[in-house]
């Protein structure tokens, strides 16, 4: 394994995003919460008024601000790129199963490496989960799975979604009394960090995710399809000074149960992964990448954030999400349907890429 | 000389597609990229199987 600019890169956004997601907690984040793309979204969502889960409402400004580290670092860097147009609409669903199968597990592919670190033995059960669902998506690719190519697009449209999250910001900062927030106490949509600690670590995080091109899901698949091992430093580091930081500060608890925002169903916790790694593969990143390749104006990436803001309502309206005490009937069925929808779509996607090819 | 064009395809995509051309070990192989990700990922793949890779615009031009 020999060890390249590329991994040291990949290294340091590591240790950077561990770090990062460490001070977030300490400053007021949920617990094993410092970054968790999946239930950021859904917070927000909920601030937006598309939910009405009192426990998980809030404008998290970690998201906006990942997007636009990696909106300001890709134009700086020439690598802002306005594209789009490779199946939309297929994203935008593949989003909505990513979000569902991430809140049946309660977290998404970054968050389970930092419940991991901190000694929560559900979130290996979920990593175990990820990777076959990630192996399901290599044997697609392998056999020619492919969404379309996208197409250049227009400066604007590009832009679009970068402006969006600065429209986010200005809510939050200027209009809070539009948005909807968790009372003192009511779950973990109460519990954040200062704005300011949220916004700058977020862009730093959002910087150095674009330059290093981490993707949570991107290591295994590499690992599988190539034997790479580039891409899977990042969550490697990402585990390993979580784990350091978790012991220094007293955090690290070994056991299923007890473990702050997750459940001990493992066969939900193993399916709910299934599904994000599979949705992940499909798309071609992780909830992180989507976040930061639709910063670098990919608009086939800000249509499944889209998607997953949008799948983020849904498990709240219909009981989806799984909570503290289990996940729930209409969680466990929209599972399995979400599963099989991703492996109909993986074939149906295969043979149209072969006549393609 | 062959070529694949892997212009506006999402990783790895432009790996897999790679692979599959170096299959029957060509001598030489032109690979069309887009993007940086795309760029990066073809070389790293190519030059980890042997070949050399040099980079011509959006043209990754790879020979035994």
């Amino acid at each position: 394994m020999s060890i390249t600019k590329e991994k040291k890169v990949l290294a340091v956004t590591g240790v950077f995003v561990g770090l990062g997601a460490g001070l977030l907690v300490l400053w007021g984040n949920p617990q094993n919460m410092g970054f968790c793309i999946a239930c950021f979204i859904r917070d927000i969502a909920g601030s937006l008024h598309l939910h009405g889960a009192g426990a998980v409402q809030y404008m998290r400004p970690e998201i906006p601000a990942m997007v636009l580290g990696a909106f300001i670092l890709s134009m700086a860097r020439g690598e802002f790129q306005p594209r789009g147009g490779s199946s939309p609409m297929l994203r935008f669903l593949f989003g909505f199963t990513m979000m569902v199968g991430a809140l049946v597990f309660l977290g998404c592919p970054l968050r389970m490496m930092l419940r991991l670190g901190a000694g929560d033995l559900n979130a290996l059960v979920g990593l175990l989960g990820f990777a076959a669902g990630v192996w399901v998506g290599t044997l697609f690719l392998n056999r020619g799975f492919s969404l379309g190519r996208s197409q250049n697009l227009g400066r604007l449209e590009g832009t679009s979604f970068s402006g969006l999250q600065i429209v986010l910001l200005i809510l939050l900062v200027a209009f809070p009394t539009l948005l909807v927030f968790s009372k003192a106490g009511a779950g973990p949509g109460a519990m954040h960090a200062p704005i300011i600690a949220s916004l700058l670590i977020g862009l730093v995080v959002g910087a150095f995710a674009q330059r290093s091109r981490l993707c949570m899901a991107g290591g295994i698949r590499d690992l599988i399809l190539f034997g790479d091992s580039t891409l899977i430093t990042a969550p490697i580091f990402i585990f390993l000074f979580t784990l350091i930081w978790s012991l220094a500060t007293g955090t690290f608890h070994l056991s299923f149960a007890g473990q702050p925002v997750a459940h001990t169903s493992s066969l939900w916790n193993f399916l709910g992964m299934t599904v994000v790694g599979l949705s992940a593969v499909l798309l071609g990143g992780c909830p992180l990448r989507q976040l930061i390749l639709a910063g670098e104006g990919n608009t086939d990436s800000a249509l499944t954030v889209l998607g997953m803001t949008f799948g983020a309502a849904i498990a709240h309206g219909f009981s989806l999400a799984s909570s503290g005490k289990g996940p729930t009937t209409n969680g466990k069925v929209m599972t399995l349907v979400c599963l099989a929808f991703l492996v109909i779509c993986g074939v149906i996607m295969t043979k149209r890429g072969k006549e393609h090819a | 000389m062959r070529e694949i064009d892997t212009r506006g395809l999402s990783c790895p995509q432009p790996v897999v597609m790679t692979k599959k051309a170096l299959a029957d070990k060509p001598d030489a192989l032109n690979v069309l990229v887009d993007n940086r990700a795309a760029l990066e990922n073809v070389s790293r793949y190519a030059k980890a199987v042997g070949y050399t890779v040099a980079v011509d615009g959006w043209t990754l031009k790879l020979t035994k």
